[in-house]
Order: C-alpha cells, then structure tokens, then sequence
C-alpha cells in the first residue's frame, strides 16, 4: 500500500524536475540554433555558435555583466558580514531590548514584495540627498546597498539555523579558560558555520547577480546592471543571443553547484572522520 | 568592567596639526588600533548596533518615508512631490496632510481590480505549486540519503541560473510559433496554434514556476522529519493509504504547507517581471501599477499610496510567516 503511494508521488517528482527543467533545456538547444526566429529550428544550418560570436562582440553586455559581477561581489562580501552579525546576535546573545524588532527586520526582507522594496530605498537615497547631499547620484553604491539589504535577510537565516544546531558548550569552554569574546569567536564560532557562510555568500552573489526590479529603482543613468539590460532586451521580444548568455551562465552554474556540494560532501565526511577519530583516543 | 583610560597617542601627532583628529582616531578607531574602544565599550553592544542600524536605516526608516510620501501632492519638480511641511515664519509649520491619494486609490477602478486580480492570481499559483510540490517533497523525504542529496541539488540547481533568464525560456516555449505549439501541431493534436502568451495561463505558468523550489523546500525540511513507522503502524491497524495519509502525514505537515505557501503567495502578489514578460496588458497586476505609476506617470505619492495598500493587504500574512519562522528557528535549537 505504501508502495504504491511512494510510486505515484516518484512520478510527480521527475514530473516536477522535468517542469523545472524544460525550459532550460529548450534554451540552451535553440542558442545553437542558426535562425533569428528563436523558435524555428534551422536545420540546415544548425547547430552553430554564431549567436555565441555575436554575445561576445556586444559591449553593452559585457559591460554589463562586469558591472553585475563587481556589484554581485560586493553585495555578498557586505551581506555575508551583516547577515553572520545578525544570526549571532539573535541565536547566541540571549534576550536583548529591541531583539524581536531585528527578529522581524530579517525576516520580513524574505517576503517583502520587491517592487515596495525598491520603492523604498530610492525614496531614502533621495531624501538622504536632500538632507545630507549623499548620495549625490545613484550608482553602483546605491544598488549595492540597496542589494545588501535584502540579501542579508538569507544569510541571516542560513547562519541562524547552523548556528542553532550546535550547542554553545564549546564556546563556552573557551570562555572558562579565559578566551576573550573576540577570540572565541573567530577561533571557535566562525570555523564550525563557514559552511553557512559560504552558502550564504553564494546566496546573496545570487540575488544580487539576478535583480532587476531594486536594481531599477536604485540605478541611476550611467549604471545598468546586466538583469537590466536582459530586461529591456527581452521586453522588446525574444532575442537569440539571451539563449547563448542563457547557457553560458547554466554552464557556470551546474559546474558550480555539482562542485561545491562534492566539496561540501568531502568535507562533511572528514569532519565526522576527525570526531570518531577524537573519540577512540579519548577512551 | 575596571575603567580603562583612553590610549593616548603619540606626542609628535598630538602636537601637529592633525593633533585633535588623532585623538579621536585613537579613542573610536578600529578597535585593533584601541585597547580603551575593546574594554570600554566594544563587544556585544557594538556586535548588535552593525546590524541594527543598518537594518534601521535602509530597512525600517525607508517605509516610514514611503508612508509620509503618500500623503503628499504630486508636484512638477524634481523630486516630484511637494514636502509635507514647510515653515510658514519662524513659529508656524504648515502641514498638509493630504488623503487624496487614498481616495484616488478608492475612486478609481484600476487599482481596485488590480489589487483583486493580484490576489487572485496568487492564490491560484500558491494553490498549483502545492500541488506540484507535494508530491516532489514526499518523494524526496523518502528516498535513500544519497539520493535525496541528489535531488536537492537538481531543485537548487534552476534556482541559481538567473530568474529573468528562467522566465524569458517560457516565452520561447509559450509563444504562437513556439515549441510547445509546434510540437502539438507537429502530432496532429491541434490544428491552429493555442494563444498561450499573454494570457492568465502564462502568467500561472510563470509564477508556479520560478516558485516553485520555495514550496519544495519547506515542505521537504518538514516531511525529512516525520516519523514513517507512523504509516506502517496505521497500516498495520486496517487504514488506507489515502485515509493515513489525510489523517497522519497531512497533519503533521502543516507548518511546511504554511510556511511554503507564504514564500509563495507573499511575493507573487507584488510580482512585476513576470506579468510585465508574460502577462497580458488589459489586466495588470498591482506591482506593474506600481512601477508604471512611479517610472511611467512620475507620480511618486500615488505610487507610494499604492505600496501602503499593498502592505496593509499582505501585514496578514507577513504577519503570520514571520511568527512561523521564529517558531521554526526557535524549535531547531
């Protein structure tokens, strides 16, 4: 009876991944795809890189994504900082005045609709101009501010749920023996949820790399990040060269994810290794 | 804590020009460069006030400005809204609180269908990925480990390739001469293609879609966790697999549905991209409103008006996903 129940929610999930997958497949094939229909498959003269070709001869592009990437990197580095600032204070420093609204300050960022977001933070940058003449035009600080603030909601989270698995016990120790707070942290806290923080770094480049309706508020007239660019580009319809960029960064993507959770994987088992390893001596 | 004297600096800077300046960096500089700024008052307070402030300043403060934003006129300037109070003569304020703005939201028919038809399409869109995600989930949790890690990753996966790109691939699927309707043709199952862009259906499509690992993975975290020797036993005592599940698994599975469908629904009613890529433009949605009323019409308090209705709407359910996820952090410790 179990079983066959099992069997019908199997089909459902290579349905669902085949959802998932579809599209992204149809794009990668048709950037191979000779016409400039992107739908109409040229069989004569496919497959072939000329789209690819075309990509990388496109300046506003690639300047583009330099911009992205630099923004991108930014905003992970800030977040990650903020984002691990925060998810210590709340898990590990007990009750506070004024705890439950940073709680809610973390959290509501997961949800907020990005549009009110953006709304927001240009309608600050723009009174801030009037009151102290910062920022006196939008650029990549504005968009990268405004990035770290609703990335750091994830990383947050991610360093909280970590750090919430392990018990304060070692960090305690540390205490009793006279290590400073500082010292403790960067010594004992800060290696066991590097996991975390490496996950939450990626997270953050992530958002960052693919917003589009902050960065639209917040950009101004020299800075336009990549989304944006592909926004305006895909708005005026379908173009073939999208599908080449599509692929290109799949490409990056799958390499990097399959990498990392190797990685991850190999040094999970290592650790576990260690502990037994630890154990046995000890008895 | 003793009292610890501020460090001093060395004579030679105190004494030039930049003496007092010195002093300051010595006493609230980079606390590797202050032993006084560690002992006297860095630590946890310092630790809390980072990221507190920031939150502050571009988090909290920004809403309170949008709220003031829409009670002000509209004004050919730039900015483009007049302020809110201006000082008559030295010991007067005039202020003007305008509530127009709300009542044009009222008046006119637009944002009322527009807050309606968003939220209509939300709750379908959560309604269809629950129903995808569930199945995924379960089958997910009841895998062996190795898989289960497996699949993880083939959901994260789509979810790091661009968001805009993902929703762009459905236009190349949905169009009249796309695949999906080549393919019919192709088979002889339809003789005209289906006009697929530009309707509710595509807008469904896109939202389940680019969703849809935010359902999957609550609801995944919480069925990993049941107990399946639960099932057998209700097996064992005569209950269906239907009757077990609705009785056992469904229950226990709650928070993971509550906390799924709010990352879903929370976020689709203000969706811009995808209506403004696959939606139609007879029937917008209120974060399309939005950004036309600000980036097209230039009318920053409308739009600001729009955004407060717009939160008031979700205070619910934002409510509701906030009080779940302390409770989750809460309970994994």
């Amino acid at each position: 009876m179990i079983r066959s129940r099992h069997w019908f929610s199997k089909t459902g999930l290579w349905l669902g991944l085949f959802f998932l997958y579809a599209p992204i497949i149809s794009m990668v094939v048709f950037s191979f795809n000779n016409s400039r229909l992107v739908t109409v498959w040229d069989a004569a003269n496919s497959p072939t890189l000329k789209w690819y070709g075309e990509l990388f001869r496109n300046e506003q592009i690639l300047g583009a994504a330099l911009l992205s990437i630099r923004i991108a990197a930014m905003t992970a580095t800030g977040a990650v900082i903020l984002g691990t600032l925060a998810g210590l204070v709340l898990v590990r420093f007990g009750p506070f005045r004024g705890r439950a609204l940073l709680s809610g300050m973390t959290t509501a960022p997961l949800v907020m609709p990005e549009v009110i977001t953006g709304l927001s933070l240009l309608l600050l940058f723009v009174a801030l101009e009037q009151l102290i003449g910062w920022p006196a035009t939008r650029d990549v600080t504005t968009i990268t501010i405004a990035h770290i603030t609703f990335s750091m909601a994830y990383v947050t989270i991610v360093v909280q749920s970590r750090l919430a698995g392990f018990d304060n016990s070692l960090e305690e120790a540390a205490l009793d023996l006279g290590a400073r707070p500082a010292k403790v942290f960067f010594r004992i806290t800060l290696p066991l949820i590097v996991p975390a923080i490496l996950s939450g770094w990626l997270l953050a480049f992530t958002l960052s790399w693919d917003d589009v309706v902050v960065s639209q508020f917040v950009a101004g007239p020299g800075s336009t990040t990549l989304p944006m660019v592909i926004f305006s580009k895909v708005r005026l319809g379908v173009s073939p060269d999208v599908n080449a960029l599509a692929t290109i960064l799949v490409l990056i993507v799958a390499t990097g994810v399959v990498a990392s959770s190797i990685w991850m994987r190999r040094q999970e088992r290592r650790r576990e290794r260690e502990i037994q390893m630890a154990v046995a001596a000890n008895k | 804590m003793a009292r610890i004297p501020p460090p001093q600096p060395p004579h030679h800077l105190v004494e030039g020009r930049l003496g007092a300046w010195w002093e300051l960096f010595y006493r609230y500089g980079p606390p590797r460069w202050s032993f006084y700024v560690r002992h006297a008052w860095a630590g946890e307070r310092l630790v809390i006030a980072v990221p507190y402030l920031w939150l502050l300043l571009f988090f909290l403060i920004p809403f309170i400005i949008v709220f003031k934003m829409s009670f002000s006129e509209v004004r050919l300037a730039m900015p483009p809204y007049a302020p809110l109070w201006e000082w008559v003569s030295e010991k007067a304020v005039d202020v003007r609180l305008n509530f127009g703005n709300y009542l044009y939201l009222l008046t006119d028919d637009l944002y009322f269908s527009a807050y309606l038809y968003s939220l209509k399409v939300a709750a379908i869109s959560t309604v269809f990925c629950l129903l995808i995600a569930y199945p995924m989930a379960y089958a997910m949790a009841r895998s062996s480990p190795a898989t289960r890690n497996l699949y993880l990753m083939l959901i994260i996966l789509p979810f790091w390739t661009s968001f805009l790109l993902r929703v762009y691939a459905w236009i190349g699927l949905l169009q009249n001469n796309g695949v999906i309707n080549s393919v019919l043709l192709a088979l002889g199952i339809i003789d005209e293609p289906i006009t697929m862009m530009q309707t509710d259906f595509a807008v469904f499509i896109g939202i389940v879609y680019s969703y849809l690992p935010f359902m999957i993975l609550p609801l995944y975290s919480n069925l990993e966790k049941h107990d399946f020797t639960l099932l057998e036993a209700a097996a064992d005592l005569g209950a269906g697999p239907v009757k077990s599940f609705l009785r056992i698994t469904l229950p226990l599975s709650r928070p993971g549905i509550i906390a799924g469908s709010l990352l879903v629904f929370i976020p689709a009613v203000g969706e811009y991209v995808i209506p403004s890529l696959l939606g139609s433009t007879d029937q917008l949605m209120i974060g399309r409103v939005l950004a036309d009323e600000f980036f097209a019409n230039r009318d920053w308090p409308v739009a600001s008006a729009v955004a407060i209705a717009m939160l008031l709407l979700l205070m619910v359910p934002i409510m509701i996903f906030q009080h779940f996820q302390s409770r989750e952090l809460a309970g994994a410790k």
